[in-house]
């Protein structure tokens, strides 16, 4: 009976591979060789500060001062030796292990910063307000992240981040304006993104139109929508319509005060809890339960989610409207967090960063988290580094997070798979 | 009934692969008793358009004009009543709505029709300037129609082309650079400036399918992100010696020499050469789709790829030269801005001309004269929203809301036929052959469900 049943897979006929790809271990010597070049023996002599406690903290920690040049040479061999041994290993035909290249990215990415420190004009920086300013701007991007993950794992692609953001951004703004309350309007802007989100949802799943076609026109009608809103209401009367007041920001006693991680973790608005809650929840939810390992099933091979009993449209409904509600939650962030009005456009492309996140983290919470912090790092530094003046120009910087994530698609930063039905409607029968 | 399914179920056997799996998913669904086997052939009723099913883009291309008709009269509609819903006449006067109904109407009616009459105005036609106005919409739809021509081909391809607006940044900067810089004789100098243009704008849009056709990545995402890396490299070279004004520090680039700019054609406008060239354009793209073989090509790829292949079409070198020939037909937009109507380059050159191009696109069906004509209908919003914004008040943004509202009545035309539901019963009745489709259409959104 069991022979009978096993029917020959399509794939089982190619070759096993010899050998893993030379890619990890290339692409990580040369960065190495780039840092040591230009890092180290290119690198200012000047010491570059770096400051781990600010003046009126509890706990004082002294500076880190690391010379430019030296600095420079000590982390490129040390990025040289990490390369050395994933060469290494692929010459024993194995693998490099997963934690390589992220340790790899983290002191390129500090030695990068030691570089760019001691090149300045000023070269000093407060390491704690750099790494706290760098999550509070990920945090929407996490949020819009998470967003496609939800919606990814299950099979529709969406490209509306960028206006689930918006809809949440203005509708937090009126909404909290309207009743008072930065948390009722952080409500309403779960809920705007969730219509925003249904909108894709119904004309992706119902309607069968393209979706990448529903998330561009989406996001054009999001922002007209909030643009003329703003022109006809919140210009006029700025009093009644755009003066949403902030969230508070919730220290926990304590452990707030703990250096670097102490505000990142401990000092945030609801908003910021919520966002490591919604990774962890998000994380848990697909992986270790039954309605992930459903959602999952969707989003790989609807047929078989379908044969089995699951309700594939249904399913594919619910997560994108539950994506949205979590994207416009991070919207609210750009108007009761960071500043306390609304503009026009106020996103500004943030949810196209997002879309890069997902992908970067490879369409898992965790890994779609760490790279809007990466991405958040990308941004701060940006504005930074025209604050103390660097030879670097901050729009390189900007572009980083868009070059790395088409690195990344095109497979020379480890290998980004999307779900295999993302982007396909599925019609029964 | 049964006979148009029986007749579909014959044109199925042509399509190979995707036919036998849908004959053994149908096997599934009938077993289960759940569906009735009529909604089988919607698979492959591909020669009528806008249906379930089907490939997005055949749905696209073959859909039919009176939908877009009908799209775009429900979403000036719809946008006439979000411009009533915030004028101050219409809410007063629905404080007393039971008690002179008409009040409220008239205000109702002078709200919505006032904003699009100040648009026609500024598009086409008003007593003061004649038809001035309309050239100016010619003008702002040049750009248009070139990146729109570039969206639209590629999507004949089976690509989406996100990147339009990258592509017209790049080819700006290249043709802005060259219309400055060099000094040279007329004729020469513009050939120049439009070559270097379209060179920059076929490479940015190679890139993306040199990236497609090697490593499988997705090109709305290498798209997106590439219209941020042209966006910051623009900005990074405004801020070099090199693009920059002497002695000025803002952002803009000098003026382009008179000999490096397209020729005005009716003195007292802005309308420019260019615009012969996107009808020029717009005849080449439907020469190459229509009448040549690379078109062919083009289109049996974006039909299905693993056909083509089949038949002996080389995909990769297919997607290459469509995402080229795309990044060049959007460069002749960017060099249309720079050459034609700006004149100077600024961080704001491409404006939103790239993702316009996308509805244009769209909204033309990707055929290059359906993109022509729809180039003309949003350069005219476009050109009439500056108009309506100083008559009237109501904000340009309106304009984003009924383009994006247009695009999704068209992409799904059964929303748009529920809407006209009486039309799409009298239809019925006196074409019989439409009839099954419309059917087969109703049953399996019902199956859907």
């Amino acid at each position: 009976m069991s022979a009978t049943t096993t029917a020959p897979t399509p794939g089982s006929t190619a070759l096993p591979a010899f050998r893993p790809s030379l890619k990890v271990p290339v692409s990580l010597g040369v960065l190495a060789l780039v840092a040591l070049v230009f890092f180290g023996f290119l690198g200012s002599d000047k010491t570059a500060e770096m400051k781990i406690s600010d003046a009126g903290d509890a706990v004082a920690v002294p500076a880190l001062m690391i010379p430019g040049q030296v600095g420079g040479i000590v982390f490129g061999i040390l990025l040289l030796a990490m390369a050395a041994y994933s060469i290494y290993l692929w010459t024993q035909g194995e693998k490099s292990p997963k934690w390589l290249p992220i340790a790899f990215a983290v002191v390129f990415v500090f030695a990068l910063l030691v570089w760019i420190v001691a090149g300045a004009r000023q070269p000093s920086i407060s390491l704690a307000g750099l790494v706290a300013g760098s999550v509070t701007l990920a945090v929407p991007l996490v949020f819009g992240s998470l967003s496609g993950v939800l919606c990814e794992r299950v099979g529709v692609v969406n490209i509306a981040i960028e206006g689930q953001l918006l809809g949440g951004a203005f509708t937090a703004a009126l909404v909290a304006t309207m009743t008072g309350s930065p948390y009722i309007g952080l409500i309403a802007a779960a809920a705007a993104g969730a219509v925003v989100s249904m909108v894709l949802a119904v004309f992706s799943i119902k309607y069968l139109v393209n979706q990448i076609i529903v998330g561009v026109v989406l996001n054009v009608l999001v922002s007209g929508l909030t643009g003329f809103l703003y022109g006809t209401l919140m210009v006029p009367n700025k009093e009644q319509f755009n003066t949403p007041g902030r969230l508070d920001i919730l220290p926990i006693p304590l452990l707030s005060d703990i250096p670097i991680i102490g505000p990142i973790l401990f000092e945030q608005s609801i908003a910021g809890y919520l966002m490591y809650i919604a990774v962890a929840v998000v994380w848990f939810g697909l992986f270790k339960t039954r309605w992930g390992l459903r959602v999952r099933a969707v989003g790989e091979h609807p047929q078989a989610a379908d044969t089995l009993g699951i309700n594939v449209n249904a399913t594919r409904f619910w997560n994108v409207t539950l994506g949205g509600a979590i994207a416009g939650i991070g919207g609210a962030v750009f108007t009761l967090v960071t500043i306390d009005s609304f503009t026009k456009d106020i996103s500004g492309g943030r949810g196209f960063i997002a879309l890069a996140a997902l992908i970067f983290g490879r369409w898992n919470p965790i890994g779609a988290f760490l790279a809007s912090l990466l991405f958040g790092f990308a941004y701060n530094l940006q504005s930074i580094l025209g604050i103390i003046g660097t030879p670097v120009p901050s729009q390189f910087m900007a572009m980083l997070p868009y070059l790395v994530t088409i690195f990344a698609v095109a497979g020379l930063v480890g290998k980004s798979r999307p779900p295999a039905a993302s982007g396909i409607p599925y019609v029964k029968g | 009934m049964t006979s148009s399914s029986d007749g579909s179920a014959k044109d199925q056997r042509p399509e190979e692969s995707t036919a036998e799996v849908r004959a053994a998913d149908v096997a599934l669904d009938t077993a289960g008793g759940a569906l009735e086997p009529s909604i089988v052939p919607v698979s492959s009723q591909s020669g009528e358009p806008g249906h379930q099913q089907g490939n997005v883009m055949r749905r696209i291309v073959m859909g039919n004009g009176f939908v877009s008709v009908l799209a775009v009269i429900v979403a000036l509609f719809l946008g006439g009543l979000l411009i009533a819903s915030t004028d101050a006449q219409v809410a007063k006067t629905a404080g007393y709505l039971f008690a002179r109904p008409s009040d409220f109407l008239t205000a109702l009616w002078s709200a919505m029709t006032d904003s699009y009459v100040a648009l026609f105005q500024g598009s086409v036609f008003n007593t003061r300037q004649g038809f001035a106005p309309l050239l100016e919409t010619m003008t702002v739809a040049t750009p248009l129609i070139c990146a729109g021509l570039g969206v639209a081909l590629a999507f004949r391809a089976g690509l989406f082309n996100i990147g339009a607006q990258g592509q017209i940044i790049i080819s700006a900067t290249l043709a802005a650079y060259a219309g400055f810089t060099w000094h040279l004789p007329f004729g020469l100098h513009l050939l120049l400036v439009i070559v270097m243009g379209v060179l920059g704008g076929a490479a940015w849009g190679a890139i993306v399918g040199i990236l497609k056709a090697r490593t499988g990545a997705h090109e709305v995402i290498v798209t997106i992100m590439l219209n941020y890396v042209a966006l910051f490299l623009l900005d990074f070279l405004l801020n070099t010696a090199a693009f920059r004004r002497p002695g000025d520090n803002s952002p803009i680039s000098p003026r382009l020499d008179e000999s490096a700019t397209y020729p005005v054609l009716i003195p007292g406008s802005r309308l420019h050469l260019g615009f012969l060239v996107a009808i020029a354009l717009t005849y080449g793209v439907w020469w190459l789709l229509n009448r040549s073989t690379i078109g062919f090509e083009f289109r049996a790829v974006g039909a299905n790829p693993v056909a083509a292949r089949t038949a002996g079409v080389k995909v990769p070198r297919a997607t290459i030269m469509v995402m080229a020939m795309a990044g060049a037909l959007a460069a002749f937009g960017g060099v249309a801005q720079v050459a034609g109507t700006e004149k100077v380059l600024t961080g704001g050159v491409a404006a939103q001309i790239g993702f316009d191009s996308i509805t244009v696109a769209l909204l033309g069906r990707s055929t290059p004269w359906g993109t022509f004509f729809a180039g003309l209908l949003f350069g005219a919003f476009r050109a009439g929203a500056v108009q309506m914004q100083i008559q009237t008040g109501t904000p340009i943004d309106i304009v984003l809301v009924v383009q994006s509202l247009i695009v999704l009545f068209i992409a799904a035309p059964p929303l748009i036929r529920s809407i006209f539901r009486l039309e799409g019963k009298k239809k019925k009745k006196n074409k019989t052959p439409k009839a099954a489709p419309e059917a087969a259409l109703a049953n399996a959104t019902g199956g859907a469900k």
